[in-house]
């Protein structure tokens, strides 16, 4: 899949956003615009899977579990992540994330995310049914 | 920011005016310049503030402010548990406690250019620093519970540190009204192996020169003179402050309507101080204080062990320590009453004034030590709480530079190793895991620093006492 996730502007902190033709691969590109925020993905090889599973009802507020998720994942295995398989189900969510542990030298991560903010927090279908999946993320 | 919106009431004080379901007016503190290139999301995060239940006299930004989430950085709010005041997650940020602490040396400018690369490399190879980086100990979770509750003190009895530090430290170290079993297992669960760590990003471990002294009363009550040699350190609570801003965040965005809040924006979650929500974040976000504490004290103890090791007349002892993103129960005169409030200072700084009983005897007659960060290669300033401070906002000042642009713009103009060298050239010597890092956190990143001092005093939130310019930098 072709890279269709950014950072947008916020002034202390990194704005997230991906989209996709569906919810999912939103949610996917989001999560990459969330490594791309510490380390090149690039960089970030695929050498162990783990899964997530989140629940919530409401997209929006799925969008930052899931994205808190990966932080929590991150930050208790020392890994980093460069590919996700996301699918939705009713009222939540199922994943695998593929990675590796932190390569100071290789990853050169620049911060660690400390959180998913409600902050520009929207999950929508834009006027071209492309899915949006976006928030500002703490660093 | 638009300033025609605004009515200026002093040279550095500007109101927006209490409209459109504000209870109070907003306060902006800041220079004319600074206010005009504040983004004016910082406006409406200001009046959002203003609309919440029980806040009392006024939403206060300082003049470091910027966009944030909810509260803006720089935010400053009291509300009154008798008017259905709130406690707010978003008004206190997810790095719970993020602050900075002084320590003098005993080393002076001589002896430290002698050794100067010896102790940035010594001090790089003793603080844990960078993303995924993990600390000496690592806390099972009946000594995480005591850790929670003790604080700096906690950290003094495991062997790390001297009992008098904690008299320069706020709350002397210790945050009262801690609960460790509002902290769920996923936040200690992130906390077990990063005690003792710097973290990154903004987070830094800085041995800094005295490069001026504005204010010589001050100074010399504080400790501080020209050439004099200091170490400062700023970070947090670390993964388990992160973990409860975040469960919190969303527990009380979600649960706002139940408690009859209607939020004018959801980022700014909270929960009535009388509720049990409410309680259960007042009592984790405290023990996440005393996490922060405990964590600048332990990393305090290592960088000692560093200066040991190479100046055998180092001799570190704490000046201040403040914490930069909390809720405090403090009591203020307001409107000729005396009244029990609870203070959000987000991305600012305590500033207590002359005479407050809070501070040590030492520094009683001046005021509390305002502790500025800096940016690698810019300056740093201690300031001192000013009486007019406590009447125009609860006591409180600005708390560092803030970013002039984002990480992204600045990772297309600054390479990390060019920044390195550069200032190395400056005798300033960088040590960082990371040069992306380095160059998100380039010194032409952030806004001057000097400005937003200026305009605190100008303002009359506190007193230029020093400041202080780099020497070594330990980047996260």
């Amino acid at each position: 899949m072709s890279q269709s996730w950014t950072h947008f502007r916020h002034e202390a902190d990194i704005g997230v956003r991906g989209s996709g033709a569906t919810l999912a691969e939103a949610f996917e590109q989001a999560a990459l615009a969330l490594t791309a925020a510490v380390a090149d993905p690039s960089t970030i090889r695929q050498r162990q899977r783990i899964e997530i599973h989140c629940e919530n009802a409401d997209p929006e507020y799925l969008l930052v579990d899931w994205l808190n998720a990966l932080v929590y994942e991150m930050a208790t295995r020392r890994m980093l992540f460069s590919r996700y398989k996301v699918t939705i189900e009713q009222g939540g969510l199922r994943a695998s994330a593929w990675g590796e542990p932190v390569d100071v030298g290789r990853h050169q991560p620049a911060v660690e995310v400390k959180g998913a903010t409600l902050t520009e927090l929207h999950v929508a279908r834009d006027a071209a049914g492309q899915w949006q999946a976006q928030c500002v993320v703490d660093v | 920011m638009d300033t025609s919106r605004l009515i200026r009431k002093e040279a550095f004080e500007w109101e927006i005016p209490a409209r459109n379901g504000m209870r109070v007016p907003g306060v902006l503190f800041a220079s004319e310049a600074l206010v005009a290139a504040m983004d004016d999301k910082v406006r409406e995060q200001v009046a959002n503030v203003a609309r919440l239940p029980g806040i009392v006299k006024a939403s206060y930004a300082m003049p470091d402010a910027h966009w944030g989430y909810g509260f803006p950085i720089g935010g400053v709010a009291a509300f009154d548990p008798e008017e259905g005041g709130v406690v707010s997650a978003g008004g206190v940020g997810f790095d719970i406690s993020c602050g900075v602490r002084c320590l003098h040396t005993a080393v002076n400018l001589e002896q430290l250019k002698q050794h100067q690369v010896r102790l940035a490399d010594t001090l790089y190879r003793r603080i844990p620093a960078g993303v995924g980086s993990t600390g000496r100990i690592s806390l099972p979770d009946a000594q995480m519970t005591e850790m929670l509750a003790g604080g700096a003190a906690w950290a003094v009895g495991q062997g790390y540190g001297r009992a008098d530090d904690l008299e320069r430290i706020e709350e002397r170290g210790r945050m009262s009204g801690a609960d460790p079993a509002a902290v769920s297992a996923q936040a200690r669960r992130r906390q077990r192996d990063e005690m003792g760590t710097l973290g990154s990003g903004n987070h830094y471990l800085e041995v800094q020169r005295v490069a001026a002294i504005y204010d010589q009363p001050a100074a010399a009550a504080f400790g501080l003179r020209i050439d004099d040699v200091v170490l400062s350190i700023h970070c947090g609570s670390r993964g388990l402050g992160h973990q409860i801003g975040t469960e919190f965040l969303k527990e009380m965005a979600q649960s706002a309507t139940g408690y009859g809040i209607a939020l004018p924006d959801r980022e700014l979650a909270c929960a009535p101080l009388d509720s049990p929500l409410g309680r259960k974040y007042l009592g984790a976000m405290r023990a996440a204080i005393n996490c922060a504490l405990a964590n600048r004290q332990i990393l305090t103890h290592l960088a000692r062990e560093a200066f040991g090791e190479i100046f055998p007349q180092a001799d570190l002892t704490l000046l201040y320590d403040v914490s930069h993103n909390t809720c405090k129960v403090e009591e203020h005169v307001v409107d000729g009453r005396r009244r029990r409030l609870f203070v959000h200072r987000k991305g600012a700084t305590r500033a207590f004034g002359p005479g407050h009983p809070e501070l040590p005897a030492a520094l009683r007659p001046f005021g509390q030590p305002v502790l500025i960060g800096g940016s690698m290669g810019t300056g740093s300033y201690v300031l001192a709480g000013s009486g007019s401070g406590m009447e125009k906002a609860f006591g409180s000042a600005c708390h560092g530079a803030g970013r002039a642009m984002s990480r992204h713009e600045a990772l297309r103009k600054w390479q990390g190793r060019k920044v390195v060298d550069d200032l190395a050239g400056r005798s300033i010597l960088i040590r960082s895991p990371s040069m992306r890092g380095v160059a998100e956190e380039a010194p032409g990143a952030y806004k001057n620093v000097t400005e937003v001092v200026d305009a605190a005093e100008s303002a009359g939130l506190a007193i230029k006492v020093a400041k202080l310019l780099p020497l070594v930098c330990v980047k996260g």
